[in-house]
């Protein structure tokens, strides 16, 4: 019996995984970007399905919002307009379609004979509860990888200043 | 059937694995940097998956997925910083180029 839950699940798979496809496999830079986005979405959709919407938020302001448009802009300072990427090698194509196979039907045999002891609560994840556990210095509490991840983001921000200035030709 | 655990880890596991695909196929930076995002993305999605569906009542994968989300964030902004710097000294991407510290 296929009710609507159902259905949305399958339709945001089918749209996430094509769109991953056509991001690997188009040989247009710009259409490969674009391809991610739509899988970034695809993915949101999965965790508005989960429920977790905070997650969906997060991941729609992070990666659509954020590292697509920075992905972006970086093609277009990088690439000439039209430019095709090159072509690869038939055989490296071969060996990676093979090994990629390979390790991919080994995880679904791997996860389809282990029983994860599954649990029939209801997840309730309010924002108020993620907030309070944020800021939690008490046992559990993740005060501290909070603190520690924002010196990360101060030192990323610095390093790539640091990286992407253009340095002044030296005097000689 | 009634979607549960099991599919979600079959997409994820399918995405990590497109992943793996085009960093192994692509010779472009920015591309390889894209699949880099969906094989990050894959595990979110599984940290996501078990913790609805395996221990609903705690928030751990949660937590370790807003942490990866903003790590990535982090990974993108100075690799893409790297990206142009190279391009600025190479006028290419393309790894096959970059080989200034090979000789």
């Amino acid at each position: 019996m296929m009710n609507g839950y159902t259905i949305l699940f399958y339709l945001l798979a089918a749209l996430t995984l094509s769109c991953g496809i056509m991001s690997i496999a188009t040989r247009h830079i710009f259409r490969a970007a674009i391809y991610l986005l739509f899988t970034l979405i695809g993915i949101a959709g999965l965790y508005f399905w989960l429920s977790y919407e905070f997650i969906a938020a997060v991941q729609i302001v992070v990666y659509v919002g954020g590292i697509v448009v920075l992905i972006i802009f970086s093609i277009f300072l990088t690439q000439q307009a039209g430019e095709k990427l090159t072509k690869q090698k038939l055989d490296r194509k071969l060996w990676s379609a093979l090994a990629v196979f390979c390790g991919f039907a080994l995880t679904i045999l791997q996860i389809a004979q282990y029983q994860f002891p599954l649990s029939n609560n209801p997840a309730t994840v309010t924002v108020r509860r993620i907030g309070e556990k944020m800021m939690s210095m008490d046992a559990g509490g993740y005060a501290l990888p909070f603190e520690i991840i924002s010196m990360l983001l101060l030192a990323a921000m610095v390093g790539c200043i640091v990286i992407a200035l253009r340095s002044k030709p030296e005097v000689k | 059937m009634e979607p549960g655990l099991y599919h979600i880890l079959f997409i994820s596991t399918a995405l990590f694995f497109i992943g793996v695909f085009g960093f192994l196929t692509r010779r472009n930076l920015i591309t390889m940097l894209m699949s880099i995002e969906l094989i990050l993305n894959s595990v979110n999605l599984n940290f996501i998956a078990f913790n609805k569906y395996v221990w609903p009542e705690k928030m751990d994968g949660l937590f370790f997925t807003i942490f990866i989300i903003a790590i990535a964030a982090a990974e993108a902004a100075v690799a893409i910083a790297i990206i142009i710097n190279l391009y600025r000294n190479n006028q290419s991407i393309d790894v096959n180029n970059a080989e200034e510290l090979k000789y």
